[in-house]
């Protein structure tokens, strides 16, 4: 158990740095030197005050120790520029950005607050209708509550994210007047402000991604059924409950659960469109901004910190194989 | 079931490819296997022809082909193009006079409030851009995942491993996120901020990227097989016949993997519209002046209040796009696949 954790930490951390590196590199392929950006207007910029915000960028020095400095930043902090125009720059250190010159790191902090709230609730939205739904209708097979889940999921999973959002906001805010406009506030400020701000973007996002669970909860649960263990269970005379609830829920799930390690990333990618969507300020529509004046700096930090959450929840899904499916055994 | 003459002149081979979507009724002359069974190929085409979901889907996937490719037809018939503008159509805040975002005879769609530009003129050539895409990047993606998938499960060792290990490396990259930051990067690399950059450009941009980070599917999968397929009987027996690497690849190994292969390409179809009608939507992909579906819905989110026709119009008709291709890749998958059964 523990070899196995170590091995998958260690190739988690190998594929961090090699998502880096290309990171890092894309940082560079950009043509427009980063000082010229920072400067502003070509009039008020002499080419002393470009040299000076190259130095203090370190973009003077070679591509290996810049990234060295990038990532040693990170984990320790770094100092930009030298003598008077020293700044420091405290652990964890993802740079400053292009365009106004403010510590990335205090953008992700206030912007990621935004994300996760999105990311969570959306994901219990779907991890409990979804994946309740495909069950339900698997077990129901052929009955019209099994068919009006199929139509829907079927429905749901063509629909684009932005289009659901659309909708569900000229129905419920502009017709209707139930919720107000989404936005985000803090829950500790306001508990039930939050969740009324955010009840349009979780349903958004979560009920997309329903769609696709209830099929693949469906098919795994009929897949599982017809299975020879559920037999024998049936047949040595286990209440259905306890069959269906404990053998056949946890040998169905275990699929299940792997896809939704792999849709971490997916689903970071519809937390993008469903802020811009509801004009919510998170990380994601900072990073689309940021793209537009390529800020690389909180590009960078954009992409890396979503190939970080992948790989964690890659990691957490391969020790959750072994809590919910009894058949797995790590070695 | 009498003997016919051949119209076409095709010699009476027997076809060995199950992927082969031809009519059942082809039989040629003089092939007396026809009357004791059918390939996998006819009877998995037999079953689709009697499921009205995929008949209905196919259906509404040929009309949308087919509107994509006679776009400048229609444009001519139609006589709207998709530059045109119509401001003296608008009221004075830019809304379009008449209902529903000024339909009428002459603008079947409407018009988009602000510029005035006939609306199904933009959706025809929007969905032009669309399945262009989704098409050419599509097929691009099976390319390379079957040719890297099956060079790696049938020859395994350093090769299986390096191709392993860059699959293993792609799927590590957030995909959305990471176009989201490589098309501008791209694009800046190749043209100056004041020019202008060609939509062709784009276009192939996110073709190749779509491509590049979607391979890896196709290759897991067909790796897979080929590892089970190359024990066979029939590769053993074609080695021993003295047949190359090359032919035992594509000659005996491919046709057996086309049912996977094709339900793949159908369902990476709507997976490539999708993604780029979303980057579009955050002005990233396709923009000003190609038509495209996600970027008519960015442009509405503007006006959602006072005129929803304009975001429900494109909305509608890019859902109905990308339902059309799941009903029809789910059944195609039934079709080739009847233990499936659902």
């Amino acid at each position: 158990m523990t070899r196995f954790l170590i091995k998958r930490v260690l190739l988690a951390v190998l594929t961090l740095v090699a998502v880096s590196v290309v990171t890092f590199l894309l940082f560079f392929a950009v043509p427009t030197n980063p000082a010229e950006v920072m400067c502003g207007n070509a009039r008020s910029c002499t080419p002393e005050r470009i040299e000076m915000l190259e130095e203090r960028l370190g973009l003077n020095e070679p591509l290996v120790e810049q990234y060295a400095d990038f990532m040693a930043g990170i984990f320790v902090g770094r100092t930009y520029g030298e003598g008077e125009l020293a700044r420091e720059c405290p652990a964890p250190c993802l740079g400053f950005s292009f365009r106004n010159d403010e510590p990335v790191m205090d953008i992700v902090t206030r912007t990621l607050p935004v994300t996760a709230s999105i990311v969570v609730g959306a994901a219990v939205v779907w991890l409990v209708v979804g994946v309740g739904l495909g069950m339900v209708s698997a077990l129901r097979r052929g009955s019209w509550f099994d068919r009006a889940a199929i139509t829907v999921s079927l429905a749901g999973a063509s629909m684009q994210i932005y289009f659901f959002g659309l909708l569900l906001l000229i129905v419920f805010v502009y017709e209707l007047g139930w919720l107000p406009n989404p936005g985000y506030t803090s829950p500790l400020e306001d508990p039930v402000a939050w969740v009324s701000g955010m009840l349009l973007p979780w349903f958004t996002l979560g009920f997309l991604n329903s769609a696709v669970y209830a099929r693949l909860a469906r098919a795994q649960m009929l897949e599982t059924l017809s299975e020879d263990f559920i037999r024998t269970a049936r047949a040595k005379g286990l209440p259905r409950r306890q069959v269906y609830g404990r053998h056949a829920l946890r040998a169905a799930v275990t699929p299940i659960v792997t896809i939704a390690g792999l849709d971490i990333g997916n689903t970071l990618g519809g937390a993008v469109i469903t802020e811009t969507v509801f004009g919510m300020h998170g990380l994601g529509r900072t990073a689309v901004q940021a793209v537009e004046f390529l800020d690389m700096p909180i590009v960078m930090a954009t992409v890396l910190l979503a190939a970080f959450f992948i790989v964690v929840a890659n990691i957490v899904v391969d020790l959750l194989y072994v809590v919910i499916d009894p058949r797995v055994r790590l070695s | 079931m009498r003997v016919m003459t051949a119209q076409t002149g095709v010699p009476p081979s027997i076809e060995p490819d199950p992927g082969a979507t031809g009519e059942p009724a082809t039989e040629s002359a003089g092939a007396p296997e026809r009357f004791v069974g059918r390939s996998p190929g006819q009877l998995a085409w037999l079953r689709l022809r009697r499921d009205p979901v995929a008949m209905v889907s196919a259906g509404l996937l040929i009309f949308f082909f087919l509107v994509a490719l006679g776009a400048p037809l229609i444009e001519r018939l139609y006589g709207v193009g998709p530059r045109d503008r119509f401001s003296e159509l608008l009221d004075s805040r830019g809304f379009p006079l008449g209902y529903a975002g000024g339909i009428s005879g002459d603008h079947w769609f409407g018009l988009t409030p602000g510029v005035g530009r006939d609306l199904f003129i933009h959706v025809v050539y929007g969905l032009r851009t669309s399945l262009f895409i989704a098409t050419t990047s599509a097929v691009l993606t099976i390319v390379i995942g079957v040719v890297l998938g099956i060079i790696a499960g049938y020859l395994g060792g350093v090769i299986d491993a390096v191709i392993n290990w860059i699959i293993d490396f792609t799927l590590a990259m957030p995909f959305f996120i990471f176009c989201m930051a490589a098309v501008p990067v791209v694009i800046s690399r190749f043209f100056d901020p004041r020019d202008e950059v060609p939509p062709s450009f784009r276009m192939w941009l996110l073709i190749v990227v779509f491509a590049l980070f979607n391979w890896t599917y196709t290759a897991r999968l067909v790796r897979g097989q080929v590892l089970s397929l190359r024990e066979r009987e029939f590769v053993e027996a074609a080695r021993a016949a003295g047949a190359g690497t090359g032919h035992i690849l594509f000659r005996e190994l491919l046709p057996n993997l086309a049912a996977p292969i094709l339900v793949t390409l159908s369902l990476n179809l709507p997976t490539f519209i999708t993604a780029e009608a979303a980057l579009s939507f955050l002005n990233i992909g396709v923009v000003e002046p190609t038509p495209d579906l996600g970027r008519l819905i960015f442009d509405s989110t503007t006006y959602l209040r006072a005129d929803p026709a304009y975001t429900l119009i494109p909305g509608t008709t890019l859902f109905l796009l990308v339902l059309a291709f799941n009903l029809f890749g789910d059944a195609l998958r039934d079709a080739l696949d009847p233990r499936s059964g659902r």
